[in-house]
């Protein structure tokens, strides 16, 4: 007999013992639980992916006791019978080995086993287990791989809340807790909230005028859908776009050198002011290429398989080099069109989620025919000083076009001559005459290179875009075992994931162009989902999935399913309409609420997951300098275009870079692109620029599906002390001081609205005038301080350096509000 | 009906927010390493037998077998191929793939030192001064053969990029000791002696916070300019204006979290004080002149140069003192393949001293048991010769398969050697460390059990050692 025998409490009782406590315990807790009301997918899928299917669940080799739970059926499903027991025996969890295991006293019994670092269970999450296997244990097919269906509006008590679907979800939930929504937000906050949401920059004066004025019941609406109309919107939303598919001005890895990739950036921003229907806005990436006569457009688009980190040619071996590109590519279409982490499976067969590693390698074989070297070119040529890399396109017009020709033909003439001159020289046996001829070489050679380094230049200033190409022949797939890219497995075919509906039945090989369409296929349960989420996220900080970059079993139960399902299978039977779902969401009542309650309400729920209250956030690094640079007046209405580098601190790129990195040193840019909307700033991968990273911009090396917000002291340097900051507060303040209609509370109002939206109250505005003052009155003790503020900034007339110096940092603060860096 | 799912997203809120604020608050709070704060996340897991890390990474690779692992065998093999038993036709870059590996011994002396004989390079003649400090390891080894996955794989615990850094593991795990200054500070040295020709670059990402709330991630000191981005006051505000302005902004934050009711606005409120007192805090800190000449002249004549190797030593000395967790401090330009006789000298001379001091410093102060320091690339590199091979010229490509780090202090125990390999120094033949041992190593000492540091994320609890196994190496605790 072992120790732990003989320690152990005579098992029956102590279990007993165990169970009576557990019960206990919950008496209170679960009085209004009854055993229907249990759900699978809800309530006990989550606990067995987080403490169980890592050693029971879809990962076959790792599988422990031949037993899975993440299914019923099945020999080793946990309905099987083994042993002469059940795992899970349907009404009876006395009789099921599940229960024994997860309430036992006993370190050797019960499950998840001590040592494996997985969270006990809590008393509640056993009374789950006890009552949804006495209501039968019935297993339900994942929500998410589940194609959405459209549910019926809900009854609600408060019948005139909101005549809206969308609102009907939400107020049911509400009430279901006793719950009520907020009032509507003031008409200042709503117009600044919807203005932030679409269009990345907060409401001008004017339109703040024109919409307080605007007295018809049409006015919101009439607002939306200029809104919508604006080309900032599609900068807006191209911004939440880059992240997801990791766009970067940089190839990431070794040198970091630049890689031209801001004609994809154009054609993002381009389809969403295009309203282009989301269906081809993801068939065009996935396989633009694949039309039979794409256009331009369609062809730019699918350089989204280009936009992955690549090494540049050198040090790795390039067969590894190719491998990592491909594992990449498929990543970044899990984690965009899939919301889920497909990558777990590049090693072995998913823990929590039904991916096999097979059907990793299936998807692996779309996206591993590029014609293409899998390693950045040589440091030579212009398309290394373009930072394209074959294959690509140029976006030419017709004169262009032309241009090229004539110069290519100069070329090749000039390069004829030189041959020519070349052949006489050596037939030549005359002195003399070989003297002439060698100057006639010498010229010729010079006219080649005149005329090549003019084709070259011009070649320079045009776009270029790096697309997807199949190579002719069909580069064969296999499994990778544990992702090495040298330990070849069986070979594979090019196929959907096993857990997903299947690819239509085709003779011959299917392409990225048959991927692509069953992506947007109405079987398809998570193309239009995770899309509809991630554009939920947008307007509430919170998508109803919260993971939003996860769908899987370990991603997050949605808030509200049902909702999340009227949005989407509204949002396909729209045509896939963007712009229409956006608009959808803004009008309505639960988008508009306030978003001020009491401290208690924000502890209960600080992320406004019940949405019993307008949603609060910290603003994103863009949309903070972008606000800056509007309110002051300095921002840039320039649309597209190459990347830009405004003033950053000296050096960056310097401390981590190689000098052999193209371009090794950081040269900001001057006058008009230096105001530019922050979308455009140049993204070098190893270093990105600190004004977006402090305030959580992530480093696009990886696809994001949602950044994460802090609040740190060197966010608040950042916004105190960075130089454009305060140049835009002078800027703002030399604006009102030139106005001399203005008395300094005037002047107040006029600052304060521009920047915040709303009119400062008495409070409010006694605090900043007295600032004012004491402000000017050091300014006016210590002249030489408010001379260095103004430099290269004269006030205007009638003004004083100290006026201006003082207005400057009245700005400031302000800039410096919570309620300016926050959405609200 | 959807009750009890809420419940529990409640309470996993609640838990976040709990182990957030423990992580933060509680123990700066407590500002203890004692195991009482034990909170959600149960960090420290044991008594910690040190509070501090500086890592000192030499980025680009230092050749271990010309200054640390001794290999008297190789001299007779000098130009011959190596055999094909030692190398068994492993991997290697694409720069000495499929040429000839002739065997490359090097050029410089070794000498025993210390009460325990520790072989020691005679180009670390300061370091094997103090070689009863040291623990070499001999027997390190890496997956990567590349220097960006390689540099990732040792800061981050992951080729792939995009894991947080060790510092923003720790500064999650363990929180913060100070009030006024960073948890994980970067250190960048501006300049080294041997050699660009092959400098290496480096990433943001080696000391980023990846998943985790990038509160977390290091701040790199810069070397020109504010040491901490934007930390000075732009011309035309001094420290008056500041003062009265921030008090204008509080005001009005907090007239604005009384009507909104979100505490967020209050941390808004408290960073920016926090700021506020960072500008005092951070330049007396880097302020160094008022550190005696004997102190100075400790870490050698480049202390005195901004920006150079030694004065980052002594920063990272004064940063200890003040309560910084973790300190890395980046060397480049280790990365020999060519001429390696002739610029390995200058790598050396760059840290011999300064490193030796800031460990004879540390322990003067009573700090150094408090605090281990790291010593380590992200790679060997190759025992055969890469190019042109004479006894004095010579170069060594890149080799994963076994490398040498020191580690001091913390509890580590001084004056040994760990771990061995082969008579080429190609493979290792007793006690591998590998890099995921010795992050757990690290963290083990620091009262963190390495499988229990995890953050949530992709449905992974994610972890800094990652999936695969490793091991604390207790062989080397003292």
């Amino acid at each position: 007999m072992k120790m732990r025998d003989m320690i152990r409490p005579t098992g029956l009782a102590a279990l007993a013992s165990r169970q009576l406590a557990v019960l206990g315990c919950l008496v209170f807790a679960s009085a209004a639980l009854s055993a229907q009301d249990v759900q699978f997918n809800r309530d006990i899928r989550p606990i067995l992916s987080d403490r169980c299917f890592q050693c029971h669940g879809p990962d076959a080799p790792e599988r422990k006791a031949k037993l899975r739970l993440d299914r019923a059926d099945g020999p080793e499903g946990a309905h099987r019978i083994r042993k002469e027991t059940a795992a899970i025996k349907p009404g009876s969890p006395e009789e099921s080995a599940l229960w024994h295991r997860i309430t036992s006293d006993d370190a050797d019994e019960v499950m998840p086993p001590p040592g494996s670092h997985k969270k006990e269970l809590t008393a509640h999450e056993r009374e789950l287990f006890r009552r949804w296997i006495q209501a039968g244990g019935k297993y339900q097919d994942f929500w998410a791989f589940v194609p959405p269906s459209k549910p019926e509006a809900p009854q609600v008590k408060n019948d005139r809340w909101s005549q809206r679907a969308l609102d009907r979800f939400v107020l049911r939930k509400l009430e279901t807790k006793g719950m009520t929504p907020s009032q509507t937000a003031d008409r200042r906050a709503v117009i600044r909230r919807v203005t932030l949401d679409l269009t990345g920059l907060p409401p001008t004066r004017e339109e703040i005028r024109a919409f307080l004025a605007d007295e018809s019941d049409l006015a919101y609406e009439r607002m939306v859908d200029r809104l919508l109309a604006s080309p900032r919107y599609g900068e807006h939303m191209t911004k939440y776009w880059l992240d997801l598919v990791r766009f970067s001005d940089t190839n990431g890895i070794h040198h970091d050198h630049y890689r031209e990739l801001t004609t994809y950036r154009d054609w993002v921003m381009r389809a969403f002011n295009a309203n282009l229907p989301y269906d081809d806005f993801v068939t065009y990436q996935l396989a633009g290429d694949l039309y039979p006569e794409p256009t331009r457009d369609q062809l730019i688009a699918s350089g989204f398989n280009r936009l992955h980190l690549i090494i540049d040619v050198g040090t790795a071996l390039p067969e590894e080099s190719y491998t990592r590109n491909v594992i990449d590519r498929v990543t970044s279409v899990g984690t965009a069109f899939m919301g889920l982490t497909v990558q777990c499976a590049v090693c072995h067969d998913h823990k929590y989620d039904p991916i096999k590693s097979k059907d990793f390698y299936q998807l692996f074989a779309f996206f591993n025919n590029l014609d293409a070297k899998p390693e950045t070119g040589g440091r030579s040529g212009t398309d290394f000083k373009r930072g394209l890399q074959p294959p690509y396109i140029n976006l030419t017009t017709a004169a262009q076009e032309a241009r090229i020709k004539e110069l290519d033909k100069r070329v090749s003439e000039a390069d004829k001559r030189a041959k020519l001159s070349k052949h006489d020289l050596t037939k030549s046996t005359d002195a003399t005459r070989k003297k002439t001829l060698t100057a006639q070489v010498k010229q010729a050679e010079k006219d080649l290179k005149a005329v090549k380094a003019e084709r070259d230049a011009f070649m320079m200033g045009i776009p270029g875009a790096m697309v997807m190409k199949e190579k002719a022949e069909k580069r064969p797939a296999y499994m990778l075992i544990r992702g090495a890219y040298d330990n070849r497995g069986e070979q594979v075919e090019r196929g959907a994931p096993a857990f997903l509906p299947p690819l239509p039945k085709k003779d011959g090989d299917r392409t990225r162009m048959d991927l692509a369409r069953w992506f947007v296929s109405p079987e398809n349960p998570l193309t239009a989902r995770v899309a509809v989420n991630r554009f939920w996220q947008q307007f509430f900080g919170v998508g109803i999935v919260k993971t939003s970059e996860d769908f899987g079993a370990q991603g997050e139960w949605p808030s509200h399913p049902d909702l999340l399902d009227f949005l989407t299978v509204s949002f396909v039977e729209s045509g896939w309409d963007t712009k229409s779902l956006m608009k959808r969401i803004v009008m309505s009542e639960t988008y508009k609420q306030d978003s001020r309650a009491t401290p208690e309400q924000f502890v209960r729920d600080p992320e406004n997951r019940l949405l019993a209250r307008g949603s609060r956030f910290r603003m994103d690094s863009e949309m903070i300098r972008d606000q800056a640079l509007a309110t002051s007046g300095l921002l840039s209405s320039a649309l597209y275009g190459k990347s830009v580098k405004p003033p950053q601190p000296k050096g960056l790129w310097k401390s981590v870079g190689m000098p052999s990195s193209y371009p090794s040193v950081y040269v900001q840019d001057t006058g008009e692109k230096i105001y530019r909307r922050s979308v455009y700033t140049f993204w070098k991968r190893g270093m990105p620029p600190p004004q977006m990273t402090i305030l959580n911009a992530p480093s696009r090396e990886e696809c994001i599906a949602r950044r994460e917000r802090t609040n740190t002291p060197l966010q608040a340097l950042l916004l105190m002390n960075e130089q454009e900051y305060l140049k835009a507060a002078r800027r703002l303040a030399h604006r009102t001081l030139t106005d001399r209609s203005l008395d300094s509370a005037a002047r107040l109002n006029a600052i304060y609205e521009t920047i915040t939206t709303q009119l400062p109250d008495a409070k409010e505005s006694k605090t900043l005038l007295t600032a004012v003052k004491d402000l000017e009155a050091v300014y006016r003790e210590s002249p030489a301080l408010a001379a260095q503020l103004c430099e290269g900034a004269p006030p205007p007339p009638g003004s004083t350096q100290a006026d201006l110096a003082a207005w400057t940092l009245l700005v400031s603060s302000i800039y410096n509000l919570d309620i300016v860096k926050t959405r609200q | 009906m959807n009750d009890i799912r809420e419940e529990h997203n409640r309470l996993q809120a609640r838990r976040q927010f709990l182990k957030t604020s423990a992580m933060g608050l509680g123990a700066t709070v407590l500002g203890s390493m004692l195991p009482q704060t034990s909170m959600a996340l149960g960090a420290p897991h044991r008594v910690p037998k040190a509070k501090h890390v500086i890592f000192l990474f030499m980025a680009g690779a230092p050749s271990h077998i010309d200054i640390l692992d001794y290999k008297p065998q190789m001299e007779k093999m000098f130009r011959k191929p190596l055999p094909e038993s030692v190398h068994m036709g492993q991997r290697v870059t694409a720069m000495t793939k499929g040429k000839e590996k002739l065997v490359a011994p090097s050029m410089f002396k070794f000498r025993q030192k210390g009460q325990n004989g520790v072989w020691m390079s005679e180009l670390l003649p300061h370091l094997s001064n103090i070689s009863d400090d040291l623990c070499v390891i001999n027997s390190m080894r890496t997956n990567a053969i590349n220097h960006d996955p390689g540099k990732t794989f040792v800061c981050t615990g992951s080729e792939i990029p995009g894991k947080p850094s060790m510092g923003a593991w720790l500064s999650y795990g363990l929180g913060s000791m100070n009030r006024d200054l960073p948890d994980f500070i970067v250190l960048n040295s501006a300049y080294w002696t041997g050699g660009t020709r092959n400098t290496q670059g480096l990433y943001n990402r080696l000391w980023g916070s990846g998943f985790l709330p990038s509160k977390h991630q290091g701040v790199a000191f810069q070397t020109a300019g504010d040491p901490v981005l934007f930390l000075s006051n732009p011309k035309g505000i001094d420290a008056r204006v500041r003062r009265r302005m921030l008090d204008a902004v509080g005001a009005l934050n907090q007239k604005h979290f009384d009507e909104i009711g979100d505490a967020e606005i209050q941390t808004t409120i408290a960073q920016q004080e926090l700021a506020f007192r960072m500008q005092a805090s951070v330049p007396e800190l880097t302020e160094v002149s008022n550190e005696p000449d004997h102190i100075q002249e400790l870490y050698g004549p480049e202390v005195r140069k901004n920006g150079s190797f030694a004065r980052n030593c002594l920063l990272a000395r004064r940063m200890i003192e003040r309560g910084v967790r973790f300190i890395q401090i980046f060397h480049r330009g280790w990365d020999h393949h060519t001429i390696l006789p002739k610029q390995l000298p200058g790598q050396c001379f760059d840290i011999d001293q300064p490193s030796a001091a800031l460990i004879q410093d540390l322990k003067q102060r009573g700090l150094l048991e408090d605090t281990i320091i790291v010593f380590a690339g992200e790679f060997g590199r190759t025992s055969f010769c890469q190019g042109k091979l004479e006894r004095d010229n010579y170069g060594r490509d890149h080799h994963p398969r076994a490398f040498s780090a020191w580690m001091a202090g913390g509890g580590i125990k001084g004056g040994i050697t760990h771990g061995e390999t082969d008579d080429f120094s190609y493979n290792v033949v007793k006690d591998t460390v590998n890099v995921r041992d010795l992050h757990a190593t690290l963290l083990h000492q620091l009262g963190v059990n390495h499988e229990r540091l995890t953050f949530p994320f992709q449905g992974l609890d994610q972890r800094l050692t990652g999936v695969e196994h490793a091991r604390v190496v207790k062989e080397i605790l003292a």
